[in-house]
């Protein structure tokens, strides 16, 4: 038999089958619907605004948990009963120092960082940083990849494991998008501020613009020694702790 | 002079062809299901939760996408190298570079919070990130191999080939670089934040690739009765030796360098001596199961010469690239975060003061993991079925021209 003459199967034969295989390939994972367009984020929002708190842990009582109640309330945050899965935009935590033993108790949230290792990770650009330093997931385009989550270096994000009812309309969310603290910013916005900040009859978390030099909060900071979380790192959180 | 390589594709007449379509076939509809069951309750139903981000379906996914990578290899030595005994396998290697990637892309699509928006991932680029990045990586992937598959297969373009082929080459080293670099862009976790990851990836694309290779080539010539020579066969198994050795040292490497700097003694303690179960599956599954047993196997037993014990050292190796997956996804992500140094965390509602975060797999991510290596499985098959990926022969004579006749 001559085996040089048998047949290679030709261009548009190997295209057709090609075609074939690709389409059966690609099929499943094209579920296309609900092509949302991406919302920018607010015009109005300024960059000589720069959103900050800060929280001063020698007033924060260990046995307290209003601010984290108070911002479950705002945004609507009801648990299942599973820990591990119910989201928290804010966390009170416990510690000792190793060496002294000397206790402090804070709450942890979103650090607002300059440079948000989850808006440089996150593949579509939904996790974002606004102009006045408010760093926010956009619900329409995230995609629930939860590569936000592996890089935050705070743990401050929460992924929508379950279907939500009864949605706060100023704070949307969604099921199978992150989520983390907003910074209140339907109350920012509106020149008020975040729910935890309010709620803290200790005032143990100022609110306030940390480019206005004469704002309580840049004020305080000029005062008092503060520091960030994580600060080898070098992402310049808008949130600062006092009194660690 | 050696004889031309002659292709063929699969008779497919047998039952037990149609059997295994029908088995993978059911294995992926399984997988879809459990997909839209973890999609339609939410991913509480999965074992994954806030602090175990990434399960089980990035383990199989970022599996899948290392082999996809390493078996391309194959192609690779035929034409960039110009080893002539692997240009037969060259079309049988673009081949699986394609479907194993798609098999892993489509698991690890269908575990994301928001599958519907498949479309927002391919037309809203962040180019900052990484991920994005694969994106592009992937898509450009099974194009060049498309185009390296075709001008291999079709007369009028074999003299381009190796143009395609090196270009191939080059890009798949690209992909696992980018694959390695998801986790090792992360300096918020200490497990991760190091460079040696990417090549460690790229070794272990060579080893998982050629360990999946081995199996479809020896199951497809055993069950289609085409004669598979011992030159080949010997080779490839040397080549797998090789490979797992080269995996070995960058394991070593990654954690001397580890344990030299200070700071990650404590990831280090916890993957090397006190971290449970990734503790055990590190020694036991990834050292001693993927990297020990087929080094003995393969270069000590005479057992492992045998086609039976290729076989053996290709499974204990991708059951050791799970294990390593697994000390590498969830491991590192179980190491709680070093938030506070000097303190330790007493009281936390959101886990900060675990020693370690747990994972249960469930059922479901499994099942979606399966259907992955399903699918892939199921258009490799049908693609040998349409089209000519398979030489008619790899016996002694006709690949090796120095080979003794019988
Ligand atoms: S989960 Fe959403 S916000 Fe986070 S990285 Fe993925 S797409 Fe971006």
């Amino acid at each position: 038999m001559n085996e040089e003459n048998l047949p290679n199967p030709n261009r548009r034969d190997f295209i057709k089958k090609a075609s074939v295989i690709a389409g059966i390939a690609v099929a499943p994972g094209i579920v296309l619907h609900s092509v949302s367009q991406a919302k920018s984020p607010d015009e109005a929002v300024s960059n000589k605004i720069r959103w900050g708190l800060l929280i001063d842990t020698t007033k924060c009582a260990e046995d307290c948990n209003v601010c984290v109640q108070a911002c479950n309330t705002e945004h609507g945050l009801t648990g299942h009963d599973r820990p591990a899965t119910d989201p928290q935009w804010i966390r009170k935590i416990g510690l000792k120092d190793k060496m002294t033993g000397k206790t402090y108790s804070l709450p942890v949230m979103c650090q607002h960082c300059e440079h948000p290792p989850c808006a440089d990770v996150c593949p579509t650009g939904a996790s974002f940083k606004r102009a006045d330093g408010i760093v926010l997931v956009d619900k329409h385009i995230c995609i629930g990849c939860r590569y936000c989550m592996m890089a935050c270096p705070y743990k401050a994000r929460s992924f929508v494991h379950e279907t939500l009812e009864d949605q706060k309309s100023y704070s949307p969310r969604g099921k199978g998008t992150v989520e983390s603290c907003t910074l209140c910013t339907h109350q920012v916005d509106n020149g008020q501020q975040p729910a935890c900040a309010d709620a803290c009859s200790n005032k143990a978390i100022i609110f306030g613009n940390l480019n206005d030099e004469n704002s309580e909060i840049a004020q305080t900071l000029k005062t008092v020694s503060s520091a960030a979380l994580r600060p080898n790192l070098e992402l310049n959180p808008s949130v600062r702790y006092q009194g660690l | 002079m050696m004889k031309p390589v002659v292709y063929s594709q699969l008779e497919g007449k047998k039952l037990g062809f149609y059997g295994l379509l029908a088995l993978l076939g059911s294995l992926i509809l399984i997988g879809l299901g459990a997909a839209y069951y973890m999609e339609h309750q939410g991913h509480w139903v999965t074992g994954m939760n806030n602090q175990i981000v990434w399960g089980m379906p990035h383990i199989f996914a970022i599996f899948l996408i290392l082999a996809a990578s390493g078996v391309l290899n194959i192609a690779s030595i035929g034409s960039v190298f110009k080893k002539p005994i692997y240009k037969p396998l060259g079309r049988l290697s673009g081949l699986l570079a394609i479907t194993l990637l798609v098999g892993g892309l489509c698991v690890l699509v269908l575990d994301l919070g928001h599958p519907d928006r498949l479309i927002v991932a391919m037309t809203h680029y962040n180019f900052k990130s990484i991920f994005a990045w694969n994106v592009i990586l992937y898509s450009g992937f099974m194009g060049i191999v498309g185009i390296y598959l075709w001008w291999m297969m079709e007369r009028q373009m074999q003299k381009y080939y190796p143009i395609a082929g090196f270009v191939a080459f080059i890009w798949r080293l690209m992909l696992t670089t980018g694959t390695g670099s998801i986790f090792g862009f992360l300096v918020a976790r200490e497990a991760y934040d190091t460079a040696i990851l990417a090549p460690l990836f790229i070794a272990m694309s060579l080893a998982l690739g050629l360990a999946v290779f081995l199996l479809v080539l020896i199951a497809t010539y055993k069950w289609t009765e085409r004669p598979l020579g011992e030159v080949i066969l010997q080779r490839l198994n040397n080549l797998l030796g090789v490979f797992v050795g080269v995996v070995f040292y960058f394991v070593l490497a990654y954690h001397l360098t580890n344990l030299y700097i200070t700071e990650n003694h404590g990831i280090e303690s916890f993957v090397l001596l006190n971290g449970g179960i990734f503790t055990i599956t590190f020694w036991v599954g990834q050292i001693l199961i993927g990297n020990i047993l087929p080094l003995l196997n393969i270069y000590v037993f005479d057992f492992g010469k045998t086609t039976v014990g290729i076989v053996v050292s290709s499974l204990l190796i991708i059951f050791g690239g799970f294990a390593q997956l697994f000390v590498i996804i969830i491991g590192g992500q179980s190491y709680p975060l070093e938030m506070f140094p000097g303190m330790t965390v007493t009281e936390s509602s959101f886990f900060d003061a675990a020693a370690r975060h747990l994972y249960e797999p469930s059922l479901w991510e499994i099942l979606l993991g399966l259907g992955g290596v399903a699918f892939a499985i199921f258009i490799t098959i049908l693609a040998m079925r349409l089209l000519q990926f398979l030489p008619k022969s790899l016996a002694d004579v006709d690949v090796d021209p120095h080979a003794k006749k019988v």
